[in-house]
């Protein structure tokens, strides 16, 4: 009863609350690093340099009104923000944060494949929102996302192929000592396969430059043009835990999750007093900190651009990628 | 017990998602009623210990095809209505007889199932050389079942390029 109820339930209910109050704080990185990209200050207000910002966006969003357009469709437009949060917070149920028991929900033996398939799931959200809001400009956000969101798709499942080839499984934990049983990080073994999933990790999260379902330039904010209030938050949400979360899958895929720098060194076992989740907490800020350089140096693609480059190339090279890697795997 | 309930649970809502499906009005909504039906049957395949297939449910028909057909249904106008001097009993008649040939079809396999020796339900299953849901799956696609699986993925290629052809005439 234990083992099998409380305690994955107190793990859940940590986990949620650490991500919900690493989104708050996440946003406040995100106008620094951006405000200080630009020549800026940034949020100053609130609190010490700001820091307080964090704390009092929330509020802001929970006590505004929320508004239901008269012409949306009640049920849809409702739901589809749930839909879009549920699958990001779902995916960190696979996300191991450390080797011992303690630092996972599940290792399941498909993990990686359960990460793909709940996150493939989150476009739904984003789709109904545009259609059941019953507006011009969200509709147009929800064709492109869904298209994007597809094609990408498809690139970024066989990339890992790839990686599943070189680890010889699927599992998430089983990947990690994978890569402590090879002595190396798979980031420097398949370069390629890192850099398309990045590129697709971007695209997937919708970020700049992929960000064309909320092109505000473009679409007025895209499909949560007509969102207001708390359902608004939720896609605020939503967008912040896939960062994070596609940031630890990254992390721990390619650069060794909770494994210190130069795992068979064994000059340098000294590192491995700092506890692993550190390690991996650290891997994560850094690709944080990667996505929100990325916005802020970065134009948007337009949109037949960002077509062919999911389907000319990203996806031509994730195959050949498959094929060398298989070589390489019969040969060594 | 567990597993009998589980499974008469997701029968049930399994059955009456479908039946949502084709009896809502508007076609998004039967859309969302179709992929919650389809994560209905993933869940299935999770108590039959058949992970792989679970998540390739989930991935490739919730995650993929049907964000498919929501993209066509919001493009195509379908506010049209059906057209006025059709008679509908003549479809209901052609229902009917695929629900009389689908339910024959469903009797024989339950009459044949139980007539059947117990011994042979229970055969021994073929001995693997590797271990794991997905391990023992691809090993069968490469051996034993290699010829289907070849045939199926120049099927899909066939239709790919059909779609294609369709799509723009002039090539």
């Amino acid at each position: 009863m234990l083992d099998t109820l409380v305690i994955p339930l107190l793990k859940i209910v940590v986990l949620l609350n650490a991500i919900l109050i690493s989104v708050t704080f996440m946003v406040l990185m995100e106008r620094k690093v951006i405000a200080w990209a630009q020549s800026r200050l940034g949020p100053m207000r609130v609190g010490p340099y700001g820091v307080l910002q964090a704390i009092v966006d929330p509020i802001k969003l929970i006590l505004k009104e929320d508004i239901t357009p008269v012409k949306a469709d009640k049920m849809l437009f409702s739901l589809a923000p749930i839909l879009s949060l549920v699958p990001a917070l779902v995916a960190f149920a696979v996300v191991p944060f450390g080797g011992d028991e303690l630092f996972y929900i599940a290792d399941i033996n498909v993990g990686l494949l359960f990460f793909l398939s709940v996150t493939s799931i989150g476009v739904y959200g984003i789709i109904l929102a545009g259609w059941a809001s019953n507006s011009k400009y969200p509709l147009l956000a929800s064709l492109r996302a869904s298209a994007q969101l597809i094609s990408y798709e498809i690139a970024v499942t066989m990339t890992l192929v790839s990686l599943i080839l070189t680890a010889g499984t699927l599992s998430m934990v089983g990947i990690v000592e994978a890569q402590l049983a090879d002595g190396v990080w798979y980031g420097f073994v398949q370069p390629v396969a890192f850099v398309l999933v990045l590129i697709g990790a971007l695209a997937e999260t919708n970020r700049v430059p992929f960000d064309l379902p909320e092109a505000e330039t473009e679409l007025t904010g895209g499909f949560h043009t007509e969102y207001s209030g708390m359902r608004f938050s939720l896609f605020f949400l939503a967008e912040y835990a896939n960062i994070i979360v596609i940031s630890a899958v990254t992390a721990i895929l390619f650069f060794g999750g909770w494994l210190r720098p130069f795992p068979n060194v064994e000059a340098l076992a000294f590192l491995d007093l700092i506890p692993g989740w550190i390690w991996l907490f650290s891997k994560i800020f850094l690709f944080l900190y990667l996505f929100m350089w990325i916005r802020a140096t970065l134009p948007r693609y337009r949109y037949d651009q960002l077509m062919r480059i999911g389907w000319k190339l990203l996806i031509p090279i994730a195959l050949a990628n498959i094929v060398v890697t298989g070589i390489v795997k019969v040969l060594v | 017990m567990a597993e009998a309930i589980a499974f008469y649970t997701l029968s049930i809502l399994i059955l009456g998602l479908g039946v949502a499906v084709i009896t809502t009005p508007r076609t998004v909504h039967s859309v969302v009623f179709l992929v919650l039906n389809f994560l209905c049957v993933a869940v299935l395949y999770v108590v039959l210990q058949a992970e792989f297939l679970a998540v390739i449910q989930i991935l490739v028909y919730a995650g993929g095809i049907v964000v498919l057909y929501l993209f066509v249904v919001m493009l195509v106008n379908l506010k049209r209505q059906p057209e006025e001097h059709q008679d509908p009993r003549r479809l209901a008649k052609v229902g009917l007889g695929l629900t009389g040939a689908m339910l024959l079809e469903l009797a024989a396999i339950v009459v044949y199932s139980y007539s059947r020796e117990p011994s042979s339900v229970t055969a021994p299953s073929p001995a693997f050389p590797v271990q794991g849901n997905i391990e023992q799956l691809g090993w069968l696609l490469y051996t034993d079942y290699l010829i289907p699986f070849e045939v199926a993925s120049v099927l899909l290629l066939v239709a790919m390029v059909g779609a294609i052809i369709l799509a723009r005439r002039e090539l």
